[in-house]
Parts: structure tokens; sequence; C-alpha cells
């Protein structure tokens, strides 16, 4: 292994004493205080996480267009300048390389990519490089921090230079905070109102500072990726590694909704479509498992004894006060309501199938 | 973040701390452990009573990042178990050697004592790791 990595916030996360741990090569705050109060910090006030280790991949020229919808699975020409999607790129087996979001901005595409997939996510867009394209392996230059909570847009009004109340849920602009240029963008991956800005990481410093200060009076806390790990799966939002791999397609994870069916071309498209006709075998479903005995990665899901499934996330969900999971079961096992059983230390522990997202009351719902 | 360590107590190699308390130890799990483990949601607690060997599975502990054993750090009789972690697991993460201990022993050979580690000799297991 080489040197980790750091941010360019990682002196500030020394200063705030959070745990570090090694995250995709970086040094990256896994808590600061507890995982368990940030969380509930956030689906009550709002948090304030350093995700600078997340790739950003820079496409512009003439062709860039065609070229990053051949690439992605949803239909990229519909977004509107500034409006952003989330999305993923197969492999010709259909095979999830990776989930990702895709904003048009003005003259190029701005790419937020997995820190663990940056590499090999910007070989494959180089691999298939063709016509006036110009790709760039842009991580290093950026920062990006996400507040996330409901009271994020009284924070973010209180540091921009323009009031921002009428931005959108998925769209970005181009604002002013502490003086620096910054992409803003309504986006997040905590079932909550939020913001995710993007900027030189020069200026990370002084905007987490701005943003910290600003938030005191609403209650706001610095949060990890611990916290950020369990609001993505109350939310039942896939993780890379775990639940989407090479090995999953988005069928089969639920992500039919990114997927652009009406799409001339997409690489994967031909096996999809013909898993499309024929069914998916297994299904991402959320498990909830009552009770405190967490469900890991690996786990069996079983039904009356016998294996239907395995575990790809879990955790005890301090918000439902029970434990929750997502994992792969057969196909004709998908039905929320359907009684399982999770093999936790050779025990079977019962569970139920839940429609998901198991924390249904996010101020995003509320708001949008 | 810094790891606290405390002079006046015994450790093992898997994160167990021991304080000697009148021909008894109280037992818990070291600064070390509770942050390698992050939040604990549960812990499964023995019943005072129950007599164990040194090394004996006498707890488990459900944490975020894994499920973990608490191994008796001598034999001897469980004669205090900490009822209080069963409604406040988070008080092994916020106070793991005081308010965090997680069963009292009474000692049935001293000499066992003298396999545990001392704080200097802890400190290098876990710089170790």
């Amino acid at each position: 292994m080489g040197q980790k990595k750091t941010t360019s916030l990682y002196k500030k996360h020394l200063e705030l004493k959070a745990s570090i741990v090694d995250f995709a090569g970086y040094k990256m705050p896994i808590q600061y205080s507890s995982i368990f109060e940030e969380t509930k910090t956030v689906r009550d006030s709002a948090g304030l996480f350093d995700v600078s280790h997340m790739g950003e991949i820079e496409v512009s020229g003439e062709q860039s267009a065609e070229f990053v919808n051949y690439l992605v699975t949803f239909d990229i020409s519909k977004l509107k300048k500034f409006q952003a999607k989330y999305t993923v790129i197969l492999n010709e087996k259909s095979g999830i390389i990776d989930d990702l979001v895709v904003y048009n901005l003005e003259n190029k595409y701005l790419i937020v990519v997995n820190a663990s997939n940056q590499e090999k996510d910007f070989e494959w867009f180089m691999k298939h490089k063709s016509g006036q394209v110009k790709v760039e392996n842009a991580g290093k230059k950026y920062f990006q921090i996400a507040l996330q909570g409901p009271l994020s847009e009284k924070i973010i009004n209180g540091v921009t230079e323009n009031d921002i109340s009428d931005l959108k849920f998925y769209h970005a602009k181009e604002e002013k905070i502490a003086n620096a240029h910054v992409l803003l963008s309504r986006t997040g991956y905590t079932g909550e109102d939020g913001f995710e800005i993007y900027g030189k990481s020069e200026e990370a410093e002084k905007i987490w500072d701005v943003i910290m200060e600003e938030g005191k009076q609403h209650n706001i806390s610095p949060c990890g990726l611990g916290a950020r790990d369990l609001l993505r799966l109350e939310m039942g939002y896939c993780l890379y590694g775990n639940d989407i791999t090479t090995e999953t397609t988005p069928l089969e994870a639920n992500l039919s909704w990114v997927v652009s069916f009406d799409k001339e071309s997409f690489i994967g498209k031909n096996i999809l479509l013909k898993q499309k006709e024929k069914g998916v075998k297994r299904k991402l479903v959320g498990i909830q498992v009552p009770g405190k005995r967490i469900p890991r990665y690996g786990y069996n899901i079983l039904q009356k004894g016998e294996k239907i499934g395995v575990i790809t996330s879990g955790n005890f969900s301090p918000t439902l006060n029970s434990s929750i999971a997502l994992g792969y079961v057969q196909s004709n096992y998908e039905k929320e309501g359907t009684n399982v059983e999770v093999e936790i230390r050779n025990k079977p522990v019962e569970g139920e199938i839940i429609r998901l997202p198991f924390w249904k009351n996010g101020s995003l719902k509320k708001k949008h | 973040m810094e790891i606290k360590i405390p002079k006046d107590l015994l450790y093992t190699e898997d994160h167990e701390w021991a304080r000697k308390e009148n021909g008894e130890i109280a037992e818990g799990i070291t600064d070390f452990a509770q942050s390698e483990l992050q939040d604990i949601v549960y812990i499964e607690l023995p019943e005072a009573g129950q007599e164990v060997a040194q090394g004996d599975s006498i707890a488990t502990i459900e944490a975020v990042k894994t499920v973990t054993d608490l191994y008796a750090a001598v034999s001897g009789k469980i004669v205090k178990v900490n009822r209080e972690l069963e409604k406040n697991p988070e008080l092994i993460n916020k106070d793991p050697y005081d308010s965090g201990w997680i069963v009292k022993i009474k000692i049935s050979d001293p000499a066992e004592l003298d396999t545990l580690l001392m704080p200097a000799e802890y400190k290098k297991v876990i710089q170790e790791e």
C-alpha cells in the first residue's frame, strides 16, 4: 500500500478530534462524537460532511454529450443546464462499474464518482473516448462538502451571496461563499434536504469554517463517514462495493429508474434489455430485523431454514430503533411483508421485507 | 484522537482492562477497543454467580463496526454485572474505564494477574495494530 492520501480538510478533522480511518486510500473521519448522535443531528437539524475523497471527472468538447450518454444508462440529453442526475455506468455484461452523479454544466459535464472507483472509472472513460472529447481526472482540484439536514437551507442562505431558496432538488448553480466561487448543488445521499458544495481545494477550510460558524445557531455538527453510511442505509440507497458491484445489474438493484431504455444505445444495454424481458432472478430488498442484533455483509437470508439470499449492508438504525439491512433475495421472495430470517451467528433471527426507504419522514420528501 | 491507557490498570491482548479491588477485578474494554468498535448497540451480559476460567467468553458486544466477545481476564466467580449497560450500552463508548465497566470477578488464582499486561506493554500492542 502506498502513502495514504488526505483531503484539504484533514487538519480540521484532527482539530475536531475525529476518529480517522483509512477509506478508499484516504485518511477520513469516521466520526467526531458518535455515529448515532451524528445521524440524529442530520435527521433533526444539520450535519456537515467532508466528502472531498469523492472523485470528479470532467468531460468537455463538441461531442461530450454523445460520449457521456453512451457511457451512462440515463438519457442525459434530457438534462437542462445546471441540472444533475444520479445514474450508473455499466460494463458490456451490464454489471455496474460505478454509481455517479452527472452535472450538465456550462461547456462541460462534471461527473462525481466513488472514491474507490475513480481510477477505474477514469480508465474506462479514456478507453471509450472518441471524437471531439476531452476527459480530465479532476479529483485533486476540488473539495466537496455536504451540508445535510432539515435546517440546511437556513444555514446555506446565511453564507451565500444570493438567496438560494428557489434552487430545486438535483439542480445546481454557481454561487459565492466567503468570497470564493463554488458550485452549489441541492443534492445529497441522506434523505434530508441538503446541499453539496464543490470548489477549489485551497478554499475548502475557509468555506467549512463559515458554514460551521453560521450553523452554530442551528445545532450543526461535523459528521463522519459512519453517519453517512447509516443515513444512506436508512434510505435504502446503495453502497458501491456492497450492494452494487460489477456482478449486479441496475434491474436487480432496483435502479431501473436510472436506466433510459428508449435511448438508442449505451454500454451494457443489450444484455440489460434481455434481462428485462426474461425477468431478474434476484432482487435487492430492504429487510427490517427487529431488535439490536445487526445483520452484516455476507450473512445468509433464509426462509423456513432454506437459503434464499444474502445480506449486502446492515446496521442498527437509531432513527427506527431497529436493525435494518439490504440484501439480495430470489425474486419470488421480494414482496413487501414477506417473512424471512437472517442467520446471525448461526441463529436464525426473524425479519420482514420492507418497502424502501426504511426512513419515510425525511425533510426531502416534505420539501419536494 | 488520543487513546487513553490509565496507568493503574492491567490489560489483555484482546483489549480488556482489569482493575484490582480487594480480591476482585472490575473488567471492561479499553478506550482503543471502544473507538475501533464505534457505537455500541447492545451487550449480552452473563449472570452473576457464574464460574469462569481465564479467557472464557463472558459477554458479547454488538457494535456498528463488528461484533466481539469479552473474555474473562482472570479465572473466578462473576460477582457483579453492570446491568445499566443493557439500557445504556453507549456508556462503554463514553466512559470505558469507569461507568462503562462490564463485570466484576472474584479472583480464584491471584498468580493469573501476572499474566496480564502493564500499561506500557499494552501501549505496544495497540501501536502494532
